[in-house]
């Protein structure tokens, strides 16, 4: 299990990836909107979407979790 | 003269207007966010009312709520400062049919300029250089060939429906410029619905210079020579300077007389900046116009010896310009540099609390502030937290007074870009005056493999 976390904190502009959905590393899972800059936020590591944490519009601190990848 | 004034800004902006609005006796009111409650500004105006949640959409952009508050708070005129609402020309005419005066031109010239399109014919009008170009659309590769005949390479390959870079792109030769066509075309069907493309010709490794214009109700216009910004990331300015290290006398002259004709073909009344892209030959080629006051105006104001913001307040009062084009000389020199919060190698922002704020002090040195030692840099707005000015009696010393005071600058709590700053004004190629807008990629990023 690999949480993937907001790497600054920021206001959740888009996600990308859906729960069920297959990810691999490195592939964005959401984007942060932080200080009118867009924030990739990428998985670390292959697998699953098991459950997404935050909705888009939603905001986050640094460190957050933003989904669980199984 | 008004007797109280609204600002519909935040920030650095608002201090800035607040200290003139001081210095005339005119009173202040400011709006602000949630987010907004310590910052400096809030305090240091005569009333301040709180208009709503941290994003710009349910805060600084709600014109409804801006505008009960002028009225509550019996403001007589606007000032937009810049970004937010202040080239918004459905804004501008709001205030004036709320009875109140907008400190800005008018909203039909804001709506003229807005539109890029709009902008460079009325420019070509006036009698102002454009980047060469296809005044119709191109309809296929082999016209786009014949048209790169004429006008020869590098051209760039534009949608006209296009923005954000997409559907655009430059072509070297024939080949690049077949590849490119169709796959352009067709990207900018997908995202704009409109395929149509044009071309212009390229301006390869152009600096960034803009002339300052003021101009009043009654035709009178004077220009207040020009500010060099080419040094920018991710499109957006970071160090400014007033005078270009670049022109020659008779440019700086001919982009000034360019400047007056925009504004007198428009009938512009206001502060204005017409930006241009300038080659090494000194061929200029308008950009755009910004119908409102700049970040960098203070290098002007340094080396000019006016306020701009006293300026835009006694035009937009309905007072004729009391400075005629021969009253007004360069001073000096002056540069600016906008201190950031992010990291100096990846350009990231970096909100976050600020626990010591350090400023240098001395000879030559101004700061505009948008926090204090410890303010709460939040997410929500542009990463600009303050600019440092410095001035000189030559480019020399300016350089000089900057270092040492960038030295003593400290920002803590935070990543901030004082590092780089550091690093591009103590460049060999910056104190040559080599300011083009390849600067940070070709002078800079290589900097951070070699430390």
């Amino acid at each position: 299990m690999n949480e993937v976390k907001a790497s600054m904190a920021g206001s959740v502009w888009k996600i990308v990836a859906k729960e069920g959905e297959q990810v691999k590393s490195g592939e964005d899972v959401a984007i942060l909107e932080s200080m009118k800059m867009e924030i990739p936020i990428p998985s670390e590591a292959d697998g699953t979407v098991k459950e997404l944490k935050v909705a888009e519009g939603d905001f986050v601190n640094e460190g957050d979790v933003i989904a669980i990848i199984e | 003269m008004f007797s109280k004034v609204l600002i519909a800004n935040r920030g650095e902006i608002a201090s800035r207007i607040i200290r003139t609005c001081a210095r005339l006796n005119i009173k202040t009111v400011v709006v602000y966010s949630e987010a907004d409650q310590q910052a400096p500004y809030v305090e240091e105006a005569d009333e301040s009312y709180l208009i709503g949640k941290p994003r710009v959409n349910e805060s600084y952009l709600n014109v409804d709520k801006i505008l009960q508050v002028a009225q509550k708070s019996g403001a007589e005129a606007i000032h937009p400062g810049y970004g937010l609402l202040s080239e918004n020309a459905d804004f501008a005419k709001r205030v004036r049919e709320a009875g109140l005066v907008f400190i800005g031109p008018s909203s039909e010239v804001i709506a003229k300029m807005g539109d890029k399109i709009a902008a460079r014919s009325e420019m070509q009008q006036a009698g102002v250089p454009i980047v060469p170009g296809t005044e119709a659309a191109v309809a296929d590769t082999e016209e786009a060939k014949e048209i790169a005949k004429q006008m020869g390479y590098p051209l760039m390959l534009k949608a006209a429906a296009g923005g954000g870079g997409i559907g655009m792109q430059a072509v070297k030769n024939d080949g690049e410029l077949e590849k490119a066509f169709e796959g352009n075309q067709k990207r900018a069907e997908t995202f704009f619905g409109d395929g149509k493309m044009f071309m212009e010709k390229q301006i390869v490794d152009p600096r960034h210079i803009e002339i300052q214009v003021l101009a009043d109700e009654f035709g009178n216009a004077v220009h207040l020579f020009e500010r060099e910004c080419s040094i920018q990331r991710r499109h957006q300015k970071v160090v400014e300077e007033a005078p270009s290290p670049f022109l020659s006398d008779q440019t700086r002259q001919s982009m000034g007389e360019s400047a007056l004709k925009a504004v007198q073909t428009l009938g512009y009344a206001n502060a204005g900046t017409i930006e241009f892209l300038v080659d090494e030959q000194e061929n200029y080629y308008f950009l755009e116009m910004n119908t409102r006051l700049q970040v960098e105006h203070p290098v002007t104001e340094e080396i000019t010896g006016l306020d701009l913001v006293e300026q835009q307040l006694r035009v937009a009062a309905g007072e004729k310009l009391a400075i005629r084009q021969e009253d007004l000389s360069i001073n000096g020199h002056a540069i600016e540099v906008r201190i950031y919060a992010e990291d100096s190698n990846t350009f990231f922002p970096s909100p976050g609390q600020l626990t010591n704020l350090v400023l240098p002090q001395g000879e030559g040195i101004r700061h505009e502030l948008a926090v204090h030692g410890q303010s709460q840099v939040t997410p929500f707005y542009d990463p600009m937290i303050a600019k440092l000015i410095v001035t000189g009696t030559s480019r020399e010393e300016a350089i000089e007074r900057l270092t040492t005071a960038l030295h003593q600058y400290e920002v803590q709590g935070i990543k901030s870009n004082v590092m780089m700053l550091k690093r591009i004004i103590t460049h060999e190629k910056f104190k040559q005056g080599e300011t083009k807008t390849s600067f940070i990629e070709n002078y800079y990023l290589p900097t951070l493999t070699n430390h």
